[in-house]
């Protein structure tokens, strides 16, 4: 990172509208991409890659943004590792497997990494966003906003649950 | 109807595995096993435990509307239901043929799902059973030393991965929700920045494809006995082939071959598949088994995908696929090759295609210019079949006077091969498990054998939480004994 310069950030968010809760990513990511800050790079996809592993490359920080199926709190934030074996899950990667890749592609220490997860509870093909979803996509909007106002890693750290 | 294994007479007196569910292959597909107290097996089954609606989803629906809401269908494929959707309702906007720019368009856009769906699978789903073996010792020996010759497998990977993502994004306009294929064309051209930039990295996709097959191919060389053998069953072949016999995965007739290779059923055109096949349903699994209706459900089922189209059809029509598609025939000397490891080497053949099918389409005028849309007689039904990375896509839909999606039939791949795989995990289960101690290791062969077909299970539900591996053993009761997990 050049000193000086705005802290380039990258937002990674999965998820399919079509299936209730599972909308939570894109739509929280919508409204962080309303925001408008140039140095904010926002990534929309189903699932989560190998490919997105080369999106970190070009971040000075990253956050990830996903529906999660089994927590209580409505938003939680947290700091992320590398998984300390290859992705082992299906054609999706969890973010830790996301780091992994990169470790192995890119031969580097990927840069500070964050999960925002949304609490949800319906994922059916057709179903609209839960009552439950509606309150986590607010508390993690509340939580987002906290965020980019101040886009520093030892900031968000503070932010961790 | 039932086939060996599939139920077992005395099912109260068993102890019951459950792998739920299968890991690195997309959403809630579950293994069972029944075992006795000596550890035999007589029950093995792949169940999908989640129904998926996808028919209720789109009724009801205005016929425009279909191309782009089928990508929601699912997170892996997208693209292929998109392109299967707009060539079903071609024929109900009366656009057949549609115009060349569209049709190349939608070619192009269909291959770069071809290469990036197979780069994933092979390089970052197989490669670690593959590369590092998951059973013989020696076998293991010989894989990792091919693992040490390859030390930028992961990266070619993910590059790979990458350009053929880039494809998609600049013929259908964005690479997630992409609205390029519209009922009777393509609503955009390519632009010529993209096709440069395309262009300048194609030779190198195409080179990386080519060590792929090369390395896939070794792998077999090292170990034969372990390649030609795990899992092994036999069964018919289906795919669509181009009108002169050639590989093509985008349009064609559907042929049907029988295991030892003989052409049973040829030339049938996509609108009359329902001549060809009948969907079978099951008690146990939501998901329906196709079977040639002809030959009736016992005889009829068969293989979809890879392995089903490299050894389909007539030739490949690019040189150095069509050369690699003959080494394959020749390591068999001829014979049909129906050992699931195998639909890994076809995959990268068909990679390799896709990439030089990529590389010769990009010059190509009609991409850039062009009349994109065609029109007809209305109708009120149409079909369109696409070979889909993983095997044939059937999109089937009857549309009303006010323009509403009246009638729905899809069957995608991974339903196609639901009975091949069904027999895959009795072939291993009979093998490998059968009256021994079962372990995680033993319990994943079980599991490389269900990959090797690359299924898609539930399509695009994948949030955090939702799919650790989990193995339990219960007693004859019902009463969980053992337990294993990971995240």
């Amino acid at each position: 990172m050049t000193e000086g310069a705005p802290i380039r950030v990258v937002v990674l968010a999965a998820g399919n509208d079509a299936r209730g809760d599972d909308a939570l990513g894109p739509l929280l990511l919508a409204r962080i991409e309303a925001l408008g800050i140039d140095a904010v790079r926002c990534v929309f996809d189903f699932q989560f890659q190998v490919e997105h592993a080369l999106d970190l490359g070009e971040a000075d920080l990253a956050l990830f943004v996903d529906a999660h199926a089994d927590q209580v709190e409505p938003a939680r934030l947290g700091q992320i590792e590398a998984a300390r074996r290859p992705p082992t899950g299906s054609h999706a990667l969890s973010p830790d497997e996301v780091l992994q890749v990169y470790a192995r592609v890119c031969s580097a220490d990927a840069p500070p990494c964050f999960m925002l997860s949304l609490r949800g509870e319906t994922f059916e093909l057709g179903a609209g966003l839960s009552r439950a979803a509606e309150e986590s996509l607010e508390a993690g909007w509340a939580l987002a906003q906290r965020l980019f106002d101040c886009p520093d890693a030892n900031r968000w750290r503070t932010h961790c649950a | 109807m039932s086939f060996e294994l599939e139920t077992a007479p005395n099912r109260e007196n068993l102890r019951r595995v459950a792998i739920d569910p299968v890991s690195r292959v997309e959403g809630h597909g579950k293994v069972t096993l029944l075992l006795d107290e000596a550890g035999h097996i007589h029950e093995a089954r792949l169940h999908i435990v989640e129904f998926r609606g996808f028919e209720a989803f789109i009724r009801g629906r205005p016929y425009w509307e279909v191309p782009v809401m089928v990508q929601r269908l699912c997170g892996i494929c997208p693209v292929s239901h998109h392109l299967a959707a707009a060539k079903a309702l071609d024929r109900v906007v009366g656009a057949v043929p549609v115009t060349a720019t569209a049709d190349k368009m939608r070619r192009l856009m269909h291959y770069g799902q071809i290469l990036q769906s197979h780069a994933l699978h092979f390089f970052h789903l197989s490669s670690p059973d593959l590369l590092f073996g998951f059973g013989s010792p020696v076998g293991q020996r010989n894989i990792v030393g091919v693992a040490r010759a390859h030390p930028d497998v992961a990266k070619q990977g993910v590059l790979l991965r990458k350009f053929g993502q880039e494809v998609i994004r600049a013929t259908a306009g964005k690479r997630i929700h992409g609205t390029a294929a519209v009922p009777g064309g393509i609503n955009r051209h390519l632009d010529a920045a993209d096709r440069d930039l395309l262009a300048a990295e194609v030779d190198q996709m195409v080179a990386w494809s080519q060590g792929a097959v090369a390395l896939v191919r070794r792998l077999h060389e090292a170990d034969p006995a372990l390649y030609d053998q795990f899992g092994h069953f036999e069964s018919g072949l289906l795919s669509l082939v181009r009108d002169d016999g050639a590989m093509d995965l985008y349009d064609g007739h559907l042929r049907l071959r029988d295991a030892a290779g003989t052409i049973l059923r040829d030339d049938v055109a996509d609108q009359e598949y329902l001549s060809l096949i009948t969907e079978e349903v099951r008690a146990w699994s939501y998901m329906k088994f196709p079977y040639v209706t002809e030959l009736g459900p016992q005889a009829g089922w068969y293989k979809v995908g890879p392995l089903a189209r490299v050894q389909n059809c007539d030739f490949i029509p690019s040189p150095l696929a069509e050369a690699e598609r003959k080494a394959f025939i020749d390591y068999t000397g001829g014979a049909i090759q129906h050992a699931p490891l195998a639909f890994h080497w076809a995959r990268m053949i068909e990679m390799l295609h896709a990439a030089e099918v990529i590389r010769e389409m990009l010059p190509d005028p009609d991409l850039v210019a062009g009349e994109r849309m065609a029109d007809g007689v209305r109708t009120g039904e149409g079909v369109g079949i696409i070979e889909a990375p993983r095997g044939t896509l059937i999109h089937h839909y009857g549309v009303g006077d006010d323009d509403l999606v009246s009638m729905c039939n899809l069957i995608v791949s991974t339903t196609h091969n639901n009975q091949a795989m069904n027999h895959a995990v009795r072939a291993v289960a009979r093998k490998y498990l059968d009256g021994r101690e079962l372990t995680e290791g033993l319990l994943n062969h079980i599991e490389v054998a269900i990959r090797a077909f690359d299924p898609c299970l539930s399509c695009a539900t994948h949030a955090l939480g939702k799919m650790p591996l989990i193995v339990e053993l219960h007693d004859a009761g019902g009463a969980v004994v053992d337990r294993l997990s990971r995240d």
